[in-house]
């Protein structure tokens, strides 16, 4: 009844009993006190959601509320089950996703909106006598005006506005840029769509019916491999994590599955308990490497090395001197190895060139549409040459012949010859040249002497074509060669004995990475055994650590060869599992219209992301990497000497990237003078860049004309964690305070410049406007101008997908977005409807000029078969689509974007929808939404139109029109591609036809999704989902010029930088340390170690480095590790403040000293925020930094080809990459630790 | 009118400060028991609190201790150990004065680190603040009154105070015209003590209630509560 009358009662017998020899006492004292705890864990009611953070677990929770507020939250355990034999899915969940709600009622929430305080009071004046875009006018074209508050980005000084106000300087900025300088110069950047579906849908919506660009991020992050699209014409499609059970040998490749794939990690050790044999491939003690039988730790970033070595025993083993007939097999069907390649005679020596063609033998063997693009074989039986089905020129306008059926054009049936190597299939033993780049000088990875040429022995067969005789060798022999094997034709430069230093064999491999040649054999005789006897149940998970290398193709393509010549892609339990972020957006053709607008207008502005920041963040003037140091010594003749960005530009120009912004002239304009000149717009864009009266933007990125002006940022942490170069976004784009210790090239820039316009001052402060949503403070919301508060997870309604298991799942709204935060959806509608309230000011209908890059799984694809003709020197005339980008005309209703915003348009009902190049009429589901959601009543554009106005009504359409969550739409969808390959597949959705996946049935429960023709594994009862699998098992053809796994990459760039084959290059020289730089460190002891961003336990793929529970789990705060043989040459211990440094910047943070590093690397866990107890850099005098502050993106022009076939651009799905690890940072202890806890700076007032 | 008001603060302010220290701890003891701490910011910052917290406490509690025996204790009981009056009052003096040294000492020490330590500072409550600037204020008034208790050395103002503290115990009502004519800085002393003992249930002071003495005799050293009645299983 009462504590104290309890307390104080001594009458009753409070001690009843002693145990453990009186030192343990029994009392029945009081327990009410326990009802506290109990009351702790009661609940109001439990919502289902998950946490949209880029994380592959994709993991459903139970969000628990009480009294309106989120109090803690589990993980959901009701998954749909698998089957007999095979493991559950659940449970799902780690320790970071449990810690979420944490955000919710943090400090760190963002509350109200916020905005420069400087800013707000210009704005407030000039609104006085203005209308909303004059208003904005006169604040960014005076040049105080603007400086005053873009140059404290990053230094304080917010204040809270209402949302009317906040609403309506965007929109006004937003007008006044698409006026002044182009609806192009308005940009988004948000990634990840599947984390979030809907949400990101809202801003690319608004932004795509404005004109605006959206952003890639896939590409940007270095998750995309390139390797990928090169291999497969996919840009990545990887087993579900279950699968991982059904493998016999499973390879861990530069991934650590425990720590980052935390709720699949169960499958791993599943596989283990069942017996699969496991090795570790990574160069320190990571959690994965405790799972294995055998640990390999090579050197970091000699990867490939270790790939070509094994992929050298299993050729000699299982093909060379005994043919697995299972490996000949598939090798025969489903790659391009019996493919024929032309030599070319160059410098005494015979160089592969490209692939055969059918076009170019007399006849063209009887095909008429596309011979260009119809690569060639051999018929064993025959010995002729036919042509193969199933390659791209099959694909566009033939029909029922793109397929892998054994059999030619002609329909006869055939067997591909793999190898001329028999005494009557070759006329000739031909001396064939190949690059070898392990012998450039390093200063940190050992080289060995050999040769940059090395030439080999292929046999080869004279061919008569049209225009002479040739001789050409098939890919098989030539991949052989490559690998440095003896085939007893007498050659130089291969091996017989494994022990032979001769590239690629285990003993050279040795002496590059470190593992044991002994290993590698064992590891490659034991992987090529499993998936013979398994038929191909041998997979690699493989993932960032291999993929963030400049090279990263060649460590990719190294492990891709092994897994093809063993059989194992497309085949259960085997293959190749890329895992980084949550790329996979499984209703991704449902989402399309939604997120991009094409229900009213096409085609949207898609920018890649690495190309478009490496110009407009200015690193392209800091380039060190020059072209001759990748360029390989059998590149044929040409002009090849340019810089990095000259490459990009004529990559833009000749349509193969995309370009953002477009035209040096405000596309709006160019219509209305198109019409004065009386042209058709079209022509007049094709005349005006013939002739120089328009220009390309992508050629002078400084002029100020050509800067992006607004950008927003949503559902991302830009500036604090994916911005490689993060210093130079700050000087050059932001024009803040900034890290850049190194200087421009200055002169020698100006000299090297082929294609790009040099200024001598480089801009400093691009955007006139920084706009970010988010519903924590981070560092990308500390430098913004304007910031958002969103709702969280657990606050809206949105959709959930992952390549780690096949459901679809959703975020439900658990309570309402708390204080004055709006979801995403809810914050672009209010700001359409601003702005087109806004916009009839200076805007009204506009014609729009739009370029468009020529798109992969689109007939254009197929545009330039041979040479590469650029229309600038004058070798070809620009021809739209082909040897230049596309040009659209695009309306723009700038009064009904809100009109339009909020309902479904009716281009969907004129043109249909789809994708992968395939396409299905939709009105069934168009009507249907209509029942469902309502029709629009009021007048105007969207009158009779499906509404969507609501986050849920969003979801809807996305679930109604994809394949993959409405069976009769999958249905349709293999119908469609049925006609393309002449085989049924529809057999394949048919049991599900009448299932439509709703948003509620996904509240109540995760649903599995419908096998669509979009992906290429299946969901059935009987396999995982599987990457390649109905390439394998339908005989769908893979995307790519020949059809199949391309391992032979036969572009002329690709030939020219060397990579036609995989070999082993070694990491390049970034030279970003330097005597400057060397000098700062003053005689101080000091270390240089290779800068590596692994992806951490304590934070980022499930939540953000600024959770306090997490921060209290590790040291909260930064940290960086590296070994305890390097800490010493440092003087370093254990918890001391470090300063990491180069000429791209510096950043602090506290040494962990750990024995599992590898010596030589320190490891600097990614997206660390800076705004967590992180003190001044002593080099810079800024605040800290981050692990970008010493990185900086360089771009390799191989990833910039287009119009050809699978190498083609796609959004996110090819396209240059920002890849980081080449990197090496000084790093050395801090004398002092500053916390910079004063007024920001002497020289400039304090930020208010 | 000076009457008046002596009877107030003096006679009747002693109950109504006692009444809030007892049914104000009682009623914070069951309605609220987590919020019945000592508020230690040990764990924020260890620094200046060792000496502060313990000088603070050494001379503090010397000091409470004093004042219950030398006010408290009946006057016979000095009588039969044969300690005069002026004798007591030296010993008081000097035990006082030493111990009020420390305290001092502390208290300033643990001022200036809850109010200029910024970790210690932004967890600090108005009342946490707000107590030890008063405990300190206190102390600094008991010393001040060493002064005036020098200028009668034969202890007989201090035998007036027994008088009155004995009187409000034993409900005499003519309790404050006993310390009617002392010297104001006493009355001050006095004063600020009873509104020491009103703010006690309202702050972290009650943590006083709570010292673990008890610990020291501990019976045992696993303590296991007995099960809840339950009702058995039917078994049939």
């Amino acid at each position: 009844m009462s504590h104290l009358l309890d307390r104080l009662n001594f009458l009753a017998r409070k001690n009843v009993g002693t145990f453990a020899n009186g030192h343990g006492l029994t009392t029945n004292e009081n327990r009410d006190w326990e009802e506290a705890y109990r009351k702790r864990w009661q609940h109001d009611k439990i919502v289902r959601s998950t946490h949209g953070v880029n994380c592959t677990g994709s993991c459903s929770w139970k969000i628990y509320v009480k009294g309106g507020i989120v109090t803690w939250e589990t993980q959901q355990t009701d998954y749909p089950r698998t089957r007999p034999d095979l493991p559950n899915h659940e449970p799902r969940g780690c320790a970071r996703g449990a810690s979420y709600s944490w955000y919710m009622y943090s400090a760190n929430r963002v509350k109200y909106p916020l905005i420069r305080s400087r800013l707000v009071k210009l704005w407030r004046e000039a609104r006085v006598m203005r209308t909303p875009v004059a208003a904005w006018q006169s604040i960014v074209e005076d040049e105080k005006k603007r400086a005053s508050y873009t140059k404290v980005r990053g230094h304080g000084g917010f204040v809270r506005a209402g949302w009317d106000e906040v609403n309506e300087i965007i929109a006004a900025a937003n007008a006044y840029t698409a006026k002044t300088y182009g609806p192009d110069r308005v940009i988004g950047f948000s990634p990840i769509p599947a984390m979030s579906m809907v949400s990101y849908a809202a801003g690319s919506r608004y932004l795509s019916l404005m004109g605006g660009v959206c952003m890639s991020f896939y590409d940007w992050y270095c998750d995309l491999p390139p390797a990928s699209p090169m291999t497969w014409g996919e840009q990545t499609d990887v087993p579900e994590s279950a699968d991982w059970y059904n493998a016999g040998f499973l390879m861990l490749w530069g991934s650590n599955v425990p720590q980052t794939r935390t709720p699949d990690a169960h499958f791993y050790t599943e596989a283990r308990y069942k017996g699969a044999k496991s090795v570790v491939v990574s160069p320190d003690y990571s959690e994965a490497a405790k799972f294995a039988d055998l640990w390999l730790h090579p050197k970091q970033g000699t990867d490939a090395a270790l790939a070509m070595a094994l992929g050298h025993v299993i050729l000699r083993e299982f093909h060379l001197d005994r043919q697995a007939e299972y490996f000949a097999d598939y090798c025969r069907k489903y790659s391009d190895m019996p493919m024929l390649v032309r030599l070319v005679e160059q410098d005494g020596a015979y160089v592969p060139e490209r692939l055969l063609r059918a076009s170019e033998i007399a006849g063209t063997l009887g095909e008429k549409n596309n011979p260009d693009w119809k690569t060639l074989a051999i018929d064993e039986k025959t010995k002729k040459i036919i042509a193969p089905l199933g390659s791209v020129g099959y694909r566009w306008g033939d029909k029922g012949k793109w397929n892998l059926e054994e059999k030619d054009g002609r329909g006869d049936d055939v067997s591909l010859l793999l190898s001329l190597i028999g005494k009557k299939d070759h006329d000739k033993i031909a001396q064939v040249a190949f690059p070898y780049f392990g012998n450039r000088e390093h200063d940190h990875f050992e080289g060995t002497d050999h040769e940059s040429v090395l030439e080999r022995s292929v046999p080869a067969r004279k061919v008569t074509l049209k225009d002479g005789e040739a001789l050409v060798a098939t890919v098989f022999d030539l991949f052989c060669a490559n690998y440095g094997l003896d085939r007893g034709i007498g050659s130089k430069n291969v091996a017989k004995e494994f022990t032979e230093n001769v590239p690629y064999t285990p003993a050279w491999a040795e002496k590059i990475t470190g593992v044991p040649a002994d290993q590698i054999i064992a590891v490659a005789r034991e992987f090529a055994k499993n998936a013979e006897t398994t038929k191909g149940r041998s997979m690699v998970i493989l993932g960032a650590g291999l993929n963030h290398w400049y090279h990263m193709d060649m460590n990719y393509r190294g492990i891709i060869n092994m897994l093809v010549m063993c059989g194992c892609v497309g085949k259960s339990g085997g293959g190749w599992s890329h895992y980084v972020g949550q790329e996979k957006l499984r209703p991704q053709t449902g989402w399309q219209p939604l997120a991009f607008g094409l229900d009213w207008s096409r085609p949207p502005r898609h920018m890649n992301s690495t190309s478009f920041f490496y110009a407009h963040t200015d690193q392209w003037r800091y380039e060190t990497l020059k072209v001759d140091e990748i360029l390989s010594p059998t590149a044929p003749k040409g002009e090849w000497d340019a810089t990095l960005i000259d490459y990009n530009i004529r990559a833009e120009r000749m349509g193969w990237l995309p370009s953002a912004p477009q035209l040096q002239t405000n596309p709006l304009d160019i219509a209305k003078a198109a019409k004065k000149a009386g042209k058709e717009p079209k022509d007049y864009v094709v005349e005006g860049l013939k002739s120089g009266d328009l220009k390309m933007s992508c050629s002078d990125p400084d002029n100020p004309v050509n800067w992006p002006r607004n950008l927003f940022v949503w559902r991302s942490n830009l500036l604090g964690s994916s911005g490689k170069g993060h210093e130079y976004f700050l000087k050059h784009l932001l024009g803040t305070t900034h890290g850049v210790m190194g200087k421009d090239l200055g002169d020698e820039g100006r000299q090297r410049s082929k294609e790009a316009e040099w200024h001598d001052e480089a801009p400093e402060g691009k955007l006139d406007l920084l706009v970010t949503l988010d519903f924590r403070m981070s560092t990308t919301c500390v430098y913004s101008d304007i910031v958002l508060p969103t709702a969280t997870w657990y606050e809206k309604n949105d959709l959930n997908t992952s390549d780690m298991h096949p459901f679809i799942h959703p975020l439900s709204s658990a309570a309402d977005p708390a204080w004055e935060s709006r979801s995403d959806w809810d914050i672009f509608k209010g700001l359409a409807k601003t702005f087109s309230e806004i916009a009839p000011e200076v805007l009204g209908v506009e014609q729009d000029i739009v370029l468009v890059p020529i798109l992969h799984d689109t007939p254009g694809e197929i545009a330039q078969p041979f040479d590469v003709k650029d229309w600038k020197s004058g070798e070809t005339d620009p021809v739209p689509g082909k040897t230049m980008p596309n040009i659209a005309v695009v309306e723009r209703d700038y009064p009904n974007l809100y009109k339009k915003f909020t309902a479904l348009g009716p281009l969907l009902d004129k043109l249909g929808n789809g994708g992968k190049g395939i396409g299905w009429d939709t009105k069934p589901e168009i009507a249907a939404l209509g029942e469902l959601s309502g029709l629009v009543t009021e007048e105007g554009v969207a009158k009779g139109r499906p509404k969507i106005e609501t986050d849920i009504d969003a979801s809807e359409v996305v679930l109604m029109l994809a394949p993959e969550t409405n069976g009769e739409v999958a249905v349709k969808a293999w119908q469609a591609l049925e006609k393309a390959t002449g085989r049924k597949h529809a057999h394949l959705a048919l049991p599900k036809e009448d299932e439509k996946i709703r948003f509620r049935d996904l509240v109540a429960q995760p649903r599995k999704i419908i096998s669509s023709p979009i992906w290429s594994g299946i969901e059935s009862e009987k396999v995982c989902y599987n990457a390649g699998y109905t390439n394998v098992h339908e005989l769908i053809p893979w995307r790519t010029l020949t059809g199949r796994q391309q391992l032979y990459q036969d572009h002329l760039w690709m030939r020219a930088f060397g990579e036609a084959f995989c070999l082993y290059r070694p990491p390049i020289d970034t030279k970003s340390i330097n005597p400057v730089i060397e000098e700062k460190s003053k005689g101080r002891k000091s270390v240089v170690l290779n800068f590596i961003t692994p992806h951490q336990k304590w934070g980022i793929h499930s939540t953000y480095s600024d959770n306090l529970m997490m921060l209290t789990l590790n040291r909260g705060g930064p940290v960086v590790w590296l070994s305890e043989t390097d800490a010493k040459k440092a003087g370093i211990v254990d918890n001391d403040w470090v300063e990491a440094y180069n000429s791209n910047g510096a950043l602090v943070a506290r040494a962990v000293v750990s024995q599992r590093m590898k010596d030589g690397t320190i490891f600097m866990y990614h997206a660390q925020e800076k705004i967590v107890n992180t003190p001044g850099s002593e080099t810079t005098g800024h605040r800290g930094g981050i692990h970008n502050s010493v990185t900086r993106a360089i771009t390799k022009p191989t990833h910039m080809i287009g119009g050809y076939a699978q190498q083609s651009y796609g959004f996110n799905y090819y396209g240059t990459v920002g890849s980081n690890r080449d990197e090496f940072v000084i790093v050395r202890k801090m004398d002092k630790v500053d916390w910079l806890e004063r007024p920001y700076s002497p020289k400039m007032e304090a930020a208010q | 009118m000076a009457e008046f008001f002596n009877n107030v603060l003096f006679g009747i302010y002693p109950y109504v400060a006692l009444s809030v220290l007892v049914f104000g701890s009682i009623i914070r003891y069951d309605r609220d028991p987590y919020t019945w701490k000592a508020g230690s910011s040990q764990l924020l910052r260890r620094r200046q609190l060792m000496w502060g917290s313990v000088m603070f406490h050494v001379g503090v509690l010397t000091i409470f201790f004093g004042h219950l025996v030398g006010l408290l204790a009946p006057l016979w009981v000095w009588e039969m150990v044969g300690l005069s009056h002026g004798a007591k009052q030296m010993v008081a003096i000097v035990m006082g004065g030493i111990a009020g040294v420390i305290a001092i000492i502390g208290a300033s020490l643990l001022i200036h680190r809850r109010f200029f330590d910024a970790r210690v500072r932004a967890n600090s409550t108005f009342a946490d603040n707000a107590i030890i600037l008063i405990l300190w204020l206190q102390i600094a008034l008991g010393l001040a009154t060493i002064r005036v208790s020098l200028q009668h050395p034969g202890g007989e103002v201090m035998v007036q105070f027994v008088n009155w503290a004995q009187g409000i115990f034993t409900f005499n009502p003519e309790a404050a015209s006993q310390i009617a004519d002392v010297d104001p800085i006493y009355k001050a002393h006095i004063t600020l003590g009873l509104t020491i003992f009103i703010l006690f249930p309202f702050t972290r002071l009650v943590h006083m209630l709570s010292a673990p003495i008890r610990y020291i005799w501990r019976p045992g050293y696993q303590i296991v509560r007995t099960k809840r009645q339950t009702l058995e299983p039917k078994r049939d």
